[in-house]
């Protein structure tokens, strides 16, 4: 009874079968589509418009990859994962890669048995209050009620925070950032708490954003960055070299606009390594020699997908700060190609 | 009581195994039974292959470490250094405070909804038919969310309450405040308080139980037990003499004077919440995931409770009603006395059903944040530990383990009240 | 006599009188409403009260509703229009969102057409013969069509042909992909069902029961694949195929519902009879299931979809989501299902099963002739309802981030231009679930009504 279930199930789905240790990039060839985890809805990072088309800077990760793998930017199924979902969507193989702003633990680095490749946001949490209440430090908080993320590690660095400072409060566990939004704004919680990147996102969309301050505390570090599964280190130098591809881009200033002319040859042999006309990186990973110059161009260059999907032209208006290049001061520093 | 006088002595075929009945049943069931636990092999056997490919060993050991998160809504003490097992415990006993008081609440409004539906007054039949219909056909997860954005909306924040003219007070004489983080309402207090006894020491289920509650049960219950008595003295001098003695005030006094007396002798006096800070301060805080929960998960239940009632008393012979009336009966008297006694037989048993569906629907707590058990074991600890296959697992058992209890006390219930036939 | 009457009294009347009008307060609106509104001081009371609390609700409610913008981009842009007309943004509703996003509520990410997956439905590709989402839409008029025979004494019998085609099409429909795939399929069900009726007289019938079942098995795991494979190379008739996981919307929740109810009819029958069975072992087991299933909600169970189901199955298989959530539903219809054909089962009078034994029936053939098709029959008002409860379920399928329209809500307020919207798409969601469930609780209504009457 079971087995005929499963059979029809297994047989409807069309056999999408795929080993969890198998090799990746070959299942994803065979299947001409990169399955990619992602959130269910985050404004600027990733969120379906109204014809179901993902867009936002985590969105434009998963693009990359498929760009570089497949030769297709569109070729990507997304698959909305919650907090709870995402690691055992990866673990099964029901993803290949997640890029759903996840912070990168030693618990779910090596206890969950994956790997994270890359970073490509440096957050921290930090807290949103309204300027009415005249707090100027997290410190001041005691006995606030404080609307909390669930399924992220922000509760536990909050419990962490304020029990270190002596301190009180009240959490309110939400699972949406749109319901905490709304909570917060009601005033049924004095503080919002969640990655600083997510509190701007939030403040921008308010009314009148000016009317909430963003405390200059930030408790915690939270390096975001896209991960695959543990074993299959083949797939996981891909989607963390194309990161680098994307960040080495921005520092050598390859763009969308001027991809085409560089790739025809330039004097500065690094950037002929990213392109493909020099080396044989692609090969090395598998891949044909024009990968990473399809991956810069299915969005631009990380600064570009920055500048388009969160930068501070957009309504999320994130400053580059610890994202800008280190040469600007910031943590982006990708690992030479060569 | 077989006519075979002489059976056949034949040996013993294999093919009798399928075509004499006698053996037939016998080679059914073994053969289910292979099937079931070869089945059930072979899902224990992928399982241990998947997890041991992950390198995630099935224990429990992680229910040890500290759960380093914090649950608002805690009756017994806890703190985020706290193990697995403790907040798991929390978020149990927060599933069973919802599944009960809204139970109660469902039972209340259903049956009440029930006969109003029923009501000659058109216009109340009416309303409390849309009612019904509106809350039965729409997701119960829609309304807890729905109830959750209506409490958050429309009532005052708690800044609202401070200033010299705020734009909202306490209500009910200072007492009690409405707010958009829940309500709080005066708590108890004890001013020469018993104390509390430590039960199971420092064991993840170990909890501290009011002395003052505990004294303040027992002299209730004594005064009631004596009170039951008096009643009872009564009704036989009432068979023996045909009078009567008026018992009411000795009741009253029975019940009140020494609960009154232990109240005094404790130093009773009430806490009422007071607006320091962020918040109120003192008080019982009932947070609005709870009220949202509660609400939403009464009012959805109530729907169904209400047609089972009404089903229940349209079941009611009209010839009892009428029968009650021709003895002089008054309407209310009707239904108290001879409809509704009648009616609850059938109404018991579907009425089991709604109160285990409400208990698994306090699952969707989640959705609005309140810490019950999925919350907890199914929701950060499983999240924060990733041992989903553990966590799941004991969920689902505890989850089996309130409904069969659930079941066996109102099976038990039904019982005494079934018409025993002859 | 009469006529010493006559002389006794002074006057008699000698002709009857015309039939006088009742008095105004007795008829009309007035009577109605003394007898049915104002027949005590209580009712009154309650009148009083009930007309004030309609008033309230009604107030805040109907302005909220037709006092709305329905033409606009963003939440911001019907601020605007907002203050613009009225001077306020509470109390209105922004019910351009809809407008906007309804088809996605609706569908999903289905692609309107499916054969050029880029296209939308303002920019049809040019080919297109068909409207858009041509294919789910058919799907569903169908499934009325085949359901007609079943719910309706009335339909046509001729539409049965359509209820047994139905399960094989709807797949076909939905995912698209070759045709011989649910052919395939049903051919499999032809095996065993013609294996069934050859053996019976040869092999018994429980064994000649065991030989389809494991001809079909081999059919539908062995030789189905290179058949349809083949049948493929020669004549390939496909429909372009749509990832489930494009499913969303009502659509997935309608899907669910569907397709859970259906396959657990089979299961649950089996369940109900192993649970009246008198062989011990079959018998615990089925009410082990029952009771297991029953007693964890669905959101357990949906959490084993979503992070158990893969570790139970051979290492490398692995189905998407929805396929897993789709068996579990399955699982859960099919304990509630049981309990329903149980209840069906026990309301048959003995005699049924007496006088089906003294005609010489065994077992399947009484099962099959006599006492299913009554028990079926009485238990379809049960399994409407427990249809309409899976079906209002399958929004608990948000929580572990599958696209129903709750899980498509959420995504839609974390699109820039509606973030912040709430009511509105709440409302949406809640009108057309009342609509739905409303209505086949009406159906089943009627039904159980109808069955009441022929019992007696």
């Amino acid at each position: 009874m079971k087995k005929s279930v499963f059979l029809g199930a297994l047989t409807v789905a069309g056999l999408a079968a795929s080993g969890a240790a198998a090799a990746t990039l070959d299942d994803i060839k065979a299947r001409g589509t990169l399955n990619c985890g992602v959130t269910t809805g985050l404004v600027g990072f990733a969120a379906p418009d109204a014809n179901g088309v993902w867009e936002g800077f985590d969105v434009a990760v998963c693009r990359a990859v498929a760009a570089a793998v497949l030769g297709d930017a569109t070729a990507v199924e997304f698959v909305p994962t919650t907090g709870k979902t995402r690691f055992t969507a990866l673990a099964s193989g029901e993803v290949d890669m997640l890029a759903r702003n996840t912070t990168w633990t030693l618990t779910r680095d090596v206890d969950l048995k994956n790997e994270f490749v890359g970073i490509n946001y440096y957050d921290g949490q930090g807290f949103m209050i309204p300027k009415s209440l005249g707090v100027t430090s997290a410190k001041e908080l005691n006995g606030a009620t404080v609307c909390i993320q669930t399924g992220t590690t922000t509760e536990l660095n909050l419990a962490d925070f304020f029990r270190a400072n002596d301190m009180e409060y009240e959490p309110v566990p939400i699972e949406t950032n749109a319901e905490a939004q709304q909570q917060y704004l009601a005033g049924a919680c004095d503080v919002y708490t969640t990655d600083s990147s997510g509190l701007a996102a939030t403040r921008a969309t308010f009314e009148t954003p000016s009317d909430h301050v963003i405390l200059p505390e930030i408790v915690s570090k939270e390096p975001l960055g896209p991960l695959v599964r543990h074993g299959d280190q083949e797939w996981g130098d891909i989607v963390r070299w194309t990161l680098n591809a994307l960040i080495a881009a921005e520092e050598l200033g390859i763009t969308s606009a001027n991809i085409e002319e560089l790739a025809k040859g330039t004097d500065r042999p690094e950037v002929n390594r990213i392109l493909g006309s020099e080396g044989t990186m692609g090969e090395m990973l598998g891949l044909d020699s024009e990968w990473a110059k399809r991956a810069i161009m299915a969005g631009g260059n990380y600064g570009e997908l920055f500048a388009k999907h969160i930068g501070e032209e957009t309504p999320v208006g994130l400053a580059r700060g610890l994202n800008a290049q280190w040469k600007d001061g910031g943590l982006m520093y990708a690992p030479p190609f060569r | 009581m077989t006519t075979d006088t002489d059976p056949p002595k034949e040996s013993f075929r294999l093919s009798m195994l399928i075509y004499d009945t006698r053996y037939r049943s016998t080679t059914i069931q073994v053969v289910a039974l292979m099937a079931f636990m070869l089945a059930a092999a072979w899902l224990i056997n992928n399982t241990m292959q998947n997890l041991a490919a992950l390198g995630k060993p099935v224990e429990f050991g992680f229910f040890s470490e500290p759960s380093s998160y914090d649950i608002n809504q805690h009756i017994l003490e806890y703190d985020s250094r706290d193990s697995h097992l403790r907040a798991s415990f929390i978020g149990l006993l927060n599933t069973l405070i919802v599944a009960v008081l809204g139970c109660a609440t469902a039972t209340i409004v259903g049956v009440l909804v029930g006969v109003l539906r029923l009501s000659k007054n058109w216009l109340v039949a009416k309303i409390m038919a849309v009612y019904v219909e509106m809350f039965r056909n729409v997701p119960v997860l829609l309304w807890i969310v729905l109830a959750m954005a209506i409490l958050i909306e429309s009532l005052p924040r708690p800044s609202a309450f401070r200033g010299d003219n705020p734009d909202a007070t306490l209500k009910l004489f200072d007492s009690v405040a409405f707010t958009n983080r829940g309500f709080y309402i005066p708590e108890p207090l004890f001013s020469r308080s018993l104390g509390d006894i430590h039960l199971f020491g420092q064991s993840s289920l170990r909890m501290d139980v009011s002395l003052d509650l505990l004294a303040f049960v027992l002299v209730l219950g004594l005064s009631i037990f004596a009170a039951r008595k008096v009643t009872a003295r009564a009704d036989a001098i009432q068979n023996a003499t045909g009078e009567r003695p008026t018992t009411w005030y000795i009741n009253l006094g029975i019940i009140v004077l020494p609960t009154l007396g232990l109240l005094i002798a404790m130093g009773f006096h009430v806490g009422n919440p007071e607006l320091t800070g962020f918040n109120f301060q003192g008080g019982i805080h009932m947070r609005n995931s709870l009220i949202a929960l509660w609400l939403s998960l009464s009012l959805y239940t109530a729907a169904f409770v209400a047609e089972i009632v009404r089903a229940g008393i349209l079941a009611v012979s009209h010839g009892q009603t009428e029968a009650a009336a021709a003895l002089g009966l008054r309407p209310n008297r009707v239904m108290n006395l001879v409809v509704l006694p009648q009616a609850l037989r059938v109404i018991v048993p579907p009425l089991i059903s709604q109160y285990l569906n409400l208990t698994k629907n306090s699952s969707l707590a989640i959705a609005v944040g309140y810490m019950d058990i999925t919350g907890t074991l199914g929701g950060i600890t499983m999240n924060q530990t990733g041992r989903e296959l553990e966590c799941v697992l004991l969920l689902m058992l505890v989850y089996l383990t309130i409904s069969l209890v659930i079941s066996s006390i109102m099976n038990w219930y039904n019982n005494r009240v079934k018409l025993v036939e002859r | 006599m009469s006529d010493t009457h006559a002389e006794t009294v002074s006057y008699v009347r000698e002709t009857m009188l015309p039939e006088q009008e009742p008095p105004v307060t007795e008829t009309g609106v007035i009577g109605w409403m003394r007898e049915n509104l104002f027949s005590g001081w209580l009712n009154t009371i309650l009148t009083l009260l009930s007309i004030g609390f309609v008033y309230y609700v009604l107030s805040g409610l109907l302005p909220w509703v037709f006092q709305s913008v329905w033409n606009a981009e963003s939440l911001d842009e019907c601020r605007q229009i907002m203050k613009a007309t009225w001077g306020e943004t509470h109390g209105h509703a922004c019910w351009a969102v809809i407008k906007d996003r309804w088809l996605q509520l609706l569908y999903g990410f289905y692609p309107p057409y499916p054969f050029a997956p880029d296209a939308t439905v303002d920019a049809p590709p040019p080919e297109a013969m068909l409207p858009a989402y041509f294919r789910p839409n058919l799907t569903f008029v169908l499934l009325f069509i085949a359901l007609a025979p079943v719910l309706f004494d009335r339909a046509p019998r001729k539409l049965l042909i359509v209820t047994a085609i139905y399960p094989f099409l709807m797949p076909w429909l939905m995912w698209g992909g070759s045709l011989w795939f649910p052919l395939g399929i049903a051919a499999g069900f032809v095996i065993l069902y013609l294996v069934i009726s050859m053996g019976q007289v040869r092999l018994g019938s429980l064994l000649a029961v065991i030989a389809g079942v494991i001809a079909a098995l081999l059919w539908w795991s062995v030789i189905m694949g290179y058949v349809t494979a083949g049948l493929d190379q020669v004549v390939p008739i496909s429909l372009p195929s749509v990832e489930s996981r494009q499913f969303g919307g009502f659509m997935l929740a309608l899907l669910l519902g569907v397709v859970a109810i259906g396959l657990s009819l089979p299961i649950g029958v089996l369940l109900a009879l192993g649970r009246q069975s008198d062989l011990f072992i079959v018998k615990s087991l089925c009410v082990g299931f029952i009771e297991l299933i029953r007693g964890v909600p669905l959101i357990t169970l949906l959490f084993v979809a979503s992070v158990l189901l893969n570790y139970f199955m051979p290492p490398g298989t692995n189905f998407d989501i929805i396929m897993r959530v789709m068996i579990m539903v399955t699982v859960f219809a099919s304990a509630y299902i049981a309990e329903v054909v149980r209840g069906g089962l026990a309301a048959l009078p003995k005699g049924q099963y007496e006088g089906a034994d003294s005609l010489g029936l065994d077992y399947w053939q009484a099962q099959r002739l006599i006492i299913m098709p009554q028990a079926l029959k009485i238990s379809i008002p049960g399994i409407v309802s427990t249809f309409i409860g899976v079906f209002k379920d399958t929004t608990l399928v948000s929580i572990i981030g599958l696209l129903d329209p709750i899980g498509l809500s959420q995504g839609i307020r974390a699109n820039q231009e509606w973030n912040g919207i709430y009511w509105e798409l709440f409302a949406f969601i809640a009108l057309l679930f009342f609509i739905f469930c409303f209505s086949m609780s009406r159906y089943s209504m009627w039904l159980e009504r109808k069955l009441q009457t022929g019992h007696n």
